[in-house]
């Protein structure tokens, strides 16, 4: 009996790998049964479903890169303390001084790649159709999760507190200063009134309420830190789940009918 | 502007030498699989000349002296696309650019021809590179994933329109979709699991490598004092950033992001075609498709590339190949349709009050968003009225307007510069 023969027959493994390797036809359908990561998955599948000149793979991309993220960023919460005294000079440590700095490259790079991908996903289904019944619900968790990607980059984009990361936030953030009713400078929110006080203020609005401060500031940088590896990365998660247990229960992948 | 400089003429060089190479390798690639699997030798002969081709270029390249774009050629196209007439041509040259792709796809999705286009704008995009504001904005670490967003698009959408092309000649002759002749059922252990995995590996190392070659940038530490000028959003919300040219936050930063995710979920809920599920298809949903194209590639990714590409200091239009100088002053006189009514037909003083004011562009507004519906239900979008019921129908026109609003406002600015068509700076309410 060789080796490998007996670790497979060993307590330990047959109690981790409860059926034998997926080699004949009918292990290969016990594997998708049994495993917890290929559960996901159908046992079989038509050939067009699987095809990439179809799905592009891009959806199954996308959970990889999110994924990535995932691992990338929490070894970057090792090194990364949110303060603006400590932020930048955390961020040059990681290119010069540690080991493994190349995570935030990884991170970066994974992280425009996940917004591009994303959209790809998105332009396949549409372009195929699958958002039809009855996928319509699924639809709309993907266009959240789309949003929430974009979120997810967006949050990112403040930690380095460089040049680039304040004020690309301030550029994107100052619109909300316009909310309608809820910004100081939108339209409507002189309506807001109590007892003649004006309710919005540049101290009370949408802005204020994203940022923490009147400018993109500490609190900002603490806030969007816990948006980006708790809040978001959270909901995303449970959508995730949603997202891909209702392809299953919408019919499997979409094909002609 | 810029002298000669050593360290730049270097990483051009060097780097279009490379590129040069990988793209005389796709080529070869190409001409490897067209003469062995297709059998097709005289094509295969074409392309390997081409990949031939592209090695001279990269050994001019590797010499230290790249060719680049004759500089007449380069001083045309800054010539046309520059300032606020930039914007106007590159807008509406990338629209009419679509429609043309789209009126011809059947000669455009055949593999030679969008191999020839494919090849054209990467031979391109190297003989820009030679030019050092090109270069800049172009090869700027967190460019580089626009540039390859616009080849992925270019790419996808080619695919996508070459199966629906053929589905519809298909579907024409009474065939079904070409994704019906595979439903036969394969087991997911070993056919997709396989495939995720090889997946997976390449994009590692397409990450793993992108990540060694391309430094993530880290600017100046932070600093309230000092504004950099372009300032500009996130790449992904450009196409935001390029409404703000036309209308006012509460619109371009709010409103219509709002109605973009919100008419993104409603996309199933309105499009009652029940044909085109499960397979390309153009023919069979030639509304949804072209509305979609005309939302996402039009107005969301054009504007995207244009923002991050086009759009220098002051948010001003620069050429490809025309440095961005800070000091470039573009005079734009504005008006409002309030003081084109009062002082321009009416030869009088613009009214105090709000409403005596701006009466017109109120009234136009209330016309546009509740009264075109009617009509338009009772003219051409008759049947889909009679198909989709009221609710849906409400829904999908207050859309599709305020989807139109973005490029009714481009024209009406580029055409009679008009600023606003309500002008409520009192209540912040600016339209």
């Amino acid at each position: 009996m060789g080796l490998g023969q007996t670790i497979r027959n060993s307590q330990l493994w047959k109690s981790i790998f409860r059926h034998p390797a997926p080699l004949d036809r009918r292990n290969r359908i016990v594997v998708m049964l049994t495993n917890f990561f290929l559960h996901l998955h159908p046992v079989s599948i038509k050939k067009q479903g699987i095809a990439l000149s179809y799905t592009w793979c891009m959806g199954g991309v996308t959970f990889f890169l999110f994924l990535v993220e995932t691992v990338t960023g929490v070894l970057l919460m090792f090194y990364y303390r949110p303060t603006t005294e400590w932020a930048y000079r955390d961020i040059q440590n990681l290119a010069d001084v540690t080991s493994l700095g190349i995570m935030r490259e990884l991170h970066r790079w994974g992280a425009h790649a996940m917004v591009i991908t994303v959209w790809l996903h998105m332009y396949r289904v549409f372009l195929t159709g699958s958002y039809k019944p009855p996928r319509e619900f699924n639809w709309v968790v993907g266009v959240i999760l789309l949003v929430l990607t974009l979120l997810l980059s967006f949050t990112g984009y403040l930690l380095p507190w460089d040049q680039l990361a304040i004020w690309a936030i301030t550029v994107g953030s100052n619109m909300a200063r316009a909310t309608p009713l809820l910004g100081h400078e939108g339209p409507g929110q002189q309506l807001l009134t109590l007892g003649g006080v004006d309710l919005i203020t540049n101290m009370s609005d949408a802005r204020y309420v994203l940022l923490g401060a009147r400018e993109v500031a500490n609190e900002t940088l603490n806030r969007f830190y816990v948006l980006h590896c708790i809040a978001i990365p959270l909901a995303v998660a449970t959508l995730l789940a949603i997202h891909f247990w209702r392809v299953r229960k919408d019919g499997g992948i979409s094909g002609p009918l | 502007m810029h002298g000669y400089d050593p360290a730049f003429e270097k990483a051009v060089a060097e780097f279009l030498g490379i590129y040069y190479l990988g793209l005389a390798a796709l080529n070869a690639g190409a001409a490897y699989w067209l003469w062995q699997k297709l059998h097709k030798v005289r094509d295969a002969v074409v392309w390997l000349a081409v990949a031939l081709g592209f090695v001279v270029l990269a050994a001019v390249s590797m010499g230290g002296a790249p060719w680049g774009l004759p500089h007449g050629l380069r001083e045309l196209l800054n010539t046309i696309f520059t300032g606020n007439r930039g914007a106007v041509i590159f807008t509406l040259g990338s629209f009419a650019l679509l429609v043309i792709l789209f009126r011809f796809r059947r000669f455009f999705v055949r593999p030679r021809v969008a191999w020839t286009i494919l090849n054209l704008s990467l031979l391109y995009l190297g003989l820009s590179m030679t030019s050092r504001p090109f270069w800049e904005i172009v090869a700027k670490p967190d460019n580089v994933p626009i540039v390859a967003l616009a080849f992925l698009l270019g790419f996808f959408t080619w695919l996508a329109t070459y199966k629906a092309v053929q589905n519809d000649e298909r579907i024409k002759q009474g065939l079904p979709p070409l994704e019906k002749e595979d439903s036969e059922k394969v087991l997911v252990w070993p056919d997709l699991v396989y495939t995720e995995l090889i997946c997976m590996l390449a994009l590692t190392a397409v990450l793993l490598f992108w990540a060694i070659f391309i430094k993530a940038p880290l600017e100046q530490p932070a600093n309230r004092a000092d504004t950099p000028n372009p300032s500009k959003a996130p790449w992904y919300f450009l196409g935001l950033q390029e409404m703000l040219v036309y209308y006012d936050p509460w619109m371009a930063g709010v409103v219509l992001p709002t109605f973009i995710i919100l008419g993104l979920m409603a996309i199933p809920y309105i499009d009652f075609n029940k044909k085109g599920n499960g397979y390309y298809t153009i023919e069979e949903r030639k509304f949804a498709y072209s509305m979609f194209q005309i939302g996402f590639l039009q107005l969301w990714v054009v504007l995207i590339i244009l923002g991050t590409f086009l759009r220098g200091p002051n948010w001003n239009f620069f050429g490809p190949y025309e440095p961005w100088d800070a000091h470039k002053v573009l005079v734009l006189n504005n008006v409002n349709l309030s003081e084109y009514f009062w002082i321009d037909l009416m030869g009088m003083s613009v009214p105090e009050g709000i409403l005596a004011r701006e009466w017109l562009g109120i009234v136009l507004l209330i016309a546009y968003l509740f009264l075109l519906p009617p009509i338009l239900a009772a003219t051409i979008f008759r049947q889909f009225f009679i198909k989709m019921g009221f609710i849906r129908y409400m829904i999908m026109i207050q859309l599709l307007l305020w989807m139109l609003l973005l490029p009714i406002k481009m024209v009406l600015r580029w055409t009679i510069n008009l600023k606003y068509i309500i002008a409520i700076p009192e209540w912040f309410f600016n339209f």
